[in-house]
């Protein structure tokens, strides 16, 4: 068996044993050169980045790899595309379970970039240099969620042609613009054979560049700016090479997350439910649930004030950078104890208010037959949307002169209040509407 | 230096620079044409668009409602005996509303708007009445023109036709 022991000796990496040669290691890799050489302690802490962004990127790979093996077996046409997507299911050896993968990673990257970003806001990621790789990771954001509403088209499925039938109808309420962009990107009037061929195109083609683009500057400004945002040191901080240390645990996360995926994928296969038929929307026309909770605003007011509204709370989020300037308080999560207690101040109102709103709107308030002879435009649109900013000014100065909160700390508190507000409007479009959107108990 | 020391004359190398931007910016207008006239959605003769033969006015007896699923309009008689056209499509956000003959109205299933025979909005969200489809009545036999759905504001009777 010498011959064995000298073929996994020769297998074996041969790592430097010596500090600067494991981080000429690093710098001479191409993949690990995303790296720097050497690592400051603390930002290896696992509750200081919870692996969020590594997460995302491993998931973007696994998208990437499961998307073009799906490629091979898809027909973007109304005719066949159902039916691929059934012998993709039924006959093709694997095929389920790629598409499984494929589908729960688009879900589960919603969730880890959605998360990412909260993470960096919360630990002041944005400061200084750091503020155009936020605003850049908020047009990543749009993008994956746009690279999943091109994605749910494909399968020609009712959800898949009623979601995209909704979602292309708000583009229509955009004033001068609206209908032309829609009637563009449909590739006609309403969903049909162009429209799976434009979305397939943007799926397969034009987004998978922009995103190659778009995540190689982040990662590249991430390491131009100094890596994760840490707190100012008192004193000199020790510093760990990449190789074994990040590395280390960067494989550890990825095999987690590699479990945990192919774990469910096995499990639960993806949803396919009956063929698109374009006479009759099933009851309720449910979107894919991270879109629910703009589905439900819609429920509440007026499609272009549902817009504005959320066009709103992304341009602050934009705005963030240059509104909290708190650059002392860079790597602290909340920025301070009363910054964590206004979040959770913010927080708790929210879980408080926003299901309040929505029974109230749901069975009691109903402005615009109240003010019959006042436009709908009015009563639906820009009364509930001016109630809305008028509400998020209030909790904003609530938190900032009850509660003494420097802006950072009270900004902690709007944003804990504005993703509370998210997900409990998100729980409420994916449990609480029944048929017709009534309202219901599950 | 002051504005009057700037040359008044274009020396031969800011000329060619200049054209040659203009050139590049020509390019690239011409290119975004091109790729916009290359997308630019285009329909196919014979699809839904045309103008639908709907049948004889007799055998639409006053309060019936008909659906055309391939012209995607309902042709609804009124009480009164008129006709009007109505497009299936959702004012609100496009999906594709149902007639309930027991409730005697159209709902839509995707954010629960209602609207009675005519088209009329009985409860939002649908910001307006259904649009509709002009109607050709000519011996007694009903063509609907599908290429161009009308909007309305309210119901009035010019949009409804006679026989």
């Amino acid at each position: 068996m010498a011959w064995f022991t000298r073929f996994v000796n020769s297998m074996r990496p041969r790592l430097p044993n010596d500090e600067r040669g494991r981080m000429r290691a690093v710098a001479n890799n191409l993949i690990l050169h995303l790296h720097p050489t050497r690592v400051p302690a603390p930002a290896l802490q696992m509750r200081r980045t919870w692996g969020l962004g590594g997460i995302s990127a491993l998931l973007t790979v696994i998208l990437v790899l499961s998307g073009i093996l799906l490629m091979f077996r898809y027909d973007a046409s109304i005719e066949r595309a159902y039916q691929s997507i059934q012998f993709l299911e039924t006959a093709v050896p694997f095929g389920s379970l790629l598409r499984a993968i494929h589908h729960w990673s688009g879900n589960l990257l919603v969730i880890t970039v959605t998360l990412h970003l909260v993470r960096v806001f919360f630990t002041g990621g944005f400061y200084g240099p750091r503020r155009s790789n936020w605003i850049f990771g908020l047009a990543l954001l749009l993008l994956v969620l746009f690279f999943n509403f091109t994605g749910y088209l494909l399968p020609w499925d009712q959800l898949a042609f009623w979601a995209i039938t909704v979602g292309v109808g708000l583009l229509d309420y955009v004033p001068l613009l609206g209908e032309a962009m829609a009637t563009f990107l449909l590739g006609g009037r309403e969903v049909g054979q162009a429209a799976l061929r434009n979305f397939y195109a943007l799926h397969v083609a034009v987004l998978p560049a922009l995103l190659m683009l778009m995540l190689s500057y982040h990662f590249w400004r991430v390491r131009k700016d100094g890596g994760i945002a840490l707190p100012t040191p008192s004193g000199p901080v020790e510093k760990l090479t990449t190789i074994p240390h990040l590395v280390g645990i960067e494989l550890g996360v990825a095999l987690l997350t590699l479990t945990a995926l192919l774990g469910f994928a096995m499990l639960v296969p993806a949803p396919l439910e009956e063929l698109a038929n374009p006479a009759h929307p099933p009851n309720p026309a449910k979107a894919a649930w991270y879109f629910l909770g703009l589905q439900e605003l819609l429920l509440h007011m007026h499609p272009l004030a549902a817009m504005l509204l959320s066009g709103s709370v992304m341009l602050g989020l934009a705005a963030v950078p240059y509104w909290d300037r708190d650059e002392a308080a860079i790597g602290i999560v909340g920025r301070s104890a009363r910054g964590r207690e206004a979040g959770l101040v913010g927080f708790l109102l929210s879980l408080l208010i926003t299901p309040s709103l929505v029974v109230i709107d749901e069975w009691w308030l109903d402005l615009p037959s109240l003010l019959p002879t006042w436009s709908t435009l009015i009563t639906n649109g820009v009364l509930p949307l001016a109630l809305s900013l008028a509400g998020l000014a209030l909790i904003y100065a609530l938190l900032r002169y009850p509660l003494r909160a420097r802006p950072s700390e009270a900004l902690v508190g709007l944003f804990s209040f504005i993703g509370g507000a998210l997900v409990v409007l998100t729980v409420v479009g994916v449990f609480l509407r029944g048929p017709d959107m009534v309202l219901m108990w599950p | 230096m002051t504005s009057s020391d700037l040359p008044t004359t274009l020396s031969r190398r800011d000329f060619l620079s200049l054209g040659l931007g203009a050139l590049g910016l020509a390019g690239l207008l011409q290119s975004g044409a091109i790729t916009y006239q290359f997308l630019a959605p285009r329909t196919i003769e014979g699809e839904f668009g045309g103008v639908v033969h709907a049948g004889e006015l007799v055998s639409f007896p006053p309060g019936s409602v008909t659906e055309f699923p391939d012209g995607r309009f309902f042709l609804v008689r009124l009480d009164d005996g008129g006709l009007l056209a109505v497009y299936r499509r959702c004012t609100h956000l496009g999906c594709a509303v149902a007639w309930h003959p027991t409730e005697d109205r159209f709902t839509c299933p995707c954010h629960g708007s209602h609207f009675d025979q005519a088209g009329v909005v009985e409860n939002p969200p649908a910001p307006r009445p259904l649009d509709t489809f002009a109607i050709t009545l000519r011996d007694g036999q009903i063509s609907v023109d599908t290429a161009r759905p009308q909007r309305r504001d309210h119901f009035s009777v010019d949009q409804v036709v006679y026989g």
